[in-house]
């Protein structure tokens, strides 16, 4: 499965490059298709960031849709800014507070580079300051679980409020444009698609080229034995920040993607059931394998649109029934049953040799 | 003996957990070129005193000094181990996950600066891998994963890895647990190897045999103090040892 992170990267990326050019040119699309596997590109980003921390350096985070929603509400507020450019009034969520401007901390989020910076700044200070503080007390496994949820729970009810000019419980929205790109054009979405598909690519190819690197074996050597690495003179709070750091800065991308092509964003993607479910795709993909990682979620969220369609009362009954599955049959994961099922296939390959043989 | 030719000096160690004391006012001295061995029965503090050696433990008061100068008093485990004390535990404690080679490869960068350790391998750094592979009998299994070795290889491994830190003071915490007896010898045989001026080997044992054959000096430790110290054939026929340790009535009592 790890052999192929180079292949799978480099299918994203031209997958998502062909497509942005194709729609220059004026190729026709489902909308609703694009935006769908839009959105699952991102979420496979989301799942990838964390199969970084969690398959490699042994780091569960049950708070990742924190960094998510980080990139998420800082877009929101440059589409939110640029549609205020263009008509000059604030949108509904402000005007019922009866707010005639924006708040001073929109100033500049026009830019889109400002916004890029910005997102980096913002997620880099708080994974910095959180992993530095968690892991130099050495906090780790089920605690630092608990704590990562309580931070992303106490981020949504703060977020739910009304008055903190991000849109409160009714979220952001009301967005007109992207690079100019009117949001009602069917190139947009096309487009949106295109570039969550390359980025997913490139981030692939990176975070393959990371673990294959020597930090990438101090980070799996955390995972083993990290008081052993201690031991050697080796102090592991750095590699544990950096992966922490890097993973972040991923999922804050990811929700970068994904407001864009969902047109809003609220306070439920701080809700700790997106960042456990985050946890699923991963354990479902299989930690520890890149390519897992992002198949686990193609595959959960894929389920999630067609049964929640269909059968949305079943779904949590459904999901519920697949994690417990895997993990009694499959604990690595789909990249186990690759295994398994690459077993099965191969002994009934060579089956009849072994006869022709007796 | 001056002040350089000491690996590591203990002095007036207390270590106690909430009432119970395990270390009591405890002073010992490792040379460079000895290989000393501790034992005592179960309890005797063998284990507290390396965790208090390396860091894992807090002292309440005394001072250790490593190489002579360098007093270790609030240091971490990082720290403590960058001054030169490698430790095995009596666990095999490696990276199953990684192979031979990257174990020896990750305990190579660990000892160095963070920007250093991500830098490719020399090709004088890769001569030393192997040149310890070879030491440690294990040049076959570079390409194996660790977690994959018999019992006896993984300790010779991690025995491996603290060498590739050029430490200054091994500390073997029960190197021949679990080994057969053709292991022991080849373990023997490697301690004989390490063993030169520039270096001290403490070995925690239960096989009296192997410390009789590998330890210029015995060290006994009964309830956090030491009982008496020197070669092994003296240590064996004191009547104190006989009575706490063998648990056979002295001809005296």
């Amino acid at each position: 499965m790890l052999r192929s992170s180079e292949k799978f990267a480099v299918i994203f990326f031209l997958a998502g490059s062909l497509l942005v050019i194709a729609s220059f040119m004026g190729l026709e699309t489902s909308t609703y298709l694009m935006n769908l596997i839009g959105q699952i590109a991102a979420f496979s980003l989301l799942a990838l960031s964390l199969d970084l921390i969690w398959g490699f350096c042994g780091i569960l985070s049950l708070g990742h849709g924190l960094y998510f929603a980080i990139g998420g509400y800082l877009v929101a507020m440059h589409l939110v800014k640029v549609a205020f450019e263009k008509t000059g009034t604030p949108p509904d969520f402000m005007l019922f507070m009866g707010w005639e401007d924006l708040p001073a901390y929109y100033f500049g989020i026009e830019s889109f580079a400002y916004l890029l910076f910005l997102v980096i700044l913002v997620t880099l200070s708080v994974s910095l300051i959180f992993g530095y503080f968690s892991f130099r007390s050495r906090v780790t496994g089920v605690y630092f679980a608990i704590i990562t949820q309580a931070l992303v729970y106490m981020a949504m009810l703060f977020m739910f409020r009304n008055d903190t000019g991000f849109g409160g419980n009714n979220g952001m929205t009301g967005f007109s444009e992207i690079f100019g790109l009117n949001f009602r054009e069917n190139k947009t979405a096309t487009i949106l698609c295109g570039i969550s598909l390359t980025v997913l690519g490139l981030s692939l190819l990176g975070c393959k080229k990371l673990v294959d690197a020597p930090l990438g074996r101090f980070m799996r050597a955390v995972k083993e034995d990290e008081s052993r690495l201690r031991f050697l003179g080796f102090d592991t709070v750095y590699v544990k920040l950096t992966a922490w750091c890097i993973s972040a800065i991923l999922a804050a991308i990811a929700g970068l993607l994904y407001v864009p092509q969902v047109g809003i964003i609220n306070p439920r993607v701080l809700s700790p059931e997106l960042s456990i479910e985050i946890a699923v795709w991963v354990a479902i993909g299989g930690r520890g394998s890149l390519v897992g990682a992002i198949f686990g979620a193609v595959v959960v969220s894929g389920l999630k649109f067609i049964l929640t369609g269909l059968v949305p009362d079943l779904w949590p009954f459904l999901l519920a029934i697949l994690v417990v599955g895997i993990v009694i049959y499959l604990p690595n994961g789909f990249s186990d049953g690759a295994r398994v099922f690459g077993s099965i296939a191969r002994r009934l390959v060579s089956a009849p040799h072994r006869k022709l043989q007796s | 003996m001056t002040k350089s030719d000491q690996a590591i000096y203990v002095s007036g160690l207390n270590v106690s957990f909430g009432a119970f004391s395990v270390l009591k006012n405890l002073s010992w001295l490792v040379n460079f070129g000895e290989v000393k061995g501790v034992i005592g029965p179960n309890g005797a503090g063998k284990t507290t005193l390396l965790d208090a050696l390396t860091g894992k433990t807090e002292y309440q008061s005394g001072d250790i000094f490593v190489r002579g100068r360098h007093n270790i008093k609030g240091a971490n485990e990082p720290v403590i181990a960058r001054l030169g004390l490698g430790r095995k535990f009596q666990k095999p404690s490696i990276f199953s996950g990684l192979s031979v080679f990257e174990n020896l490869e990750i305990a190579l960068r660990s000892g160095k600066a963070i920007l250093q350790s991500i830098n490719q391998l020399t090709s004088h750094e890769k001569e030393k891998i192997n040149e310890t592979a070879v030491l440690i009998g294990l040049s076959d299994c570079l390409g194996k994963d660790a977690g994959t070795l018999a019992h006896g290889q993984k300790q010779w491994l991690e025995i491996g890895m603290l060498i590739m830190a050029d430490p200054a003071v091994l500390l073997l915490d029960e190197p021949v647990a679990g080994m057969n007896g053709e292991e022991r010898t080849k373990t023997a045989t490697l301690i004989d190897k390490l063993k030169g001026p520039e270096m001290a080997i403490v070995v925690v044992e239960h096989d009296m045999q192997f410390v009789e054959t590998v330890c210029d000096s015995v060290t006994v430790l009964h309830d956090g103090q030491i009982l008496v110290e020197g070669p092994m054939q003296d240590v064996k026929e004191n009547p104190q040892v006989i009575d706490v340790y063998l648990g056979r009535d002295s001809e005296n009592a």
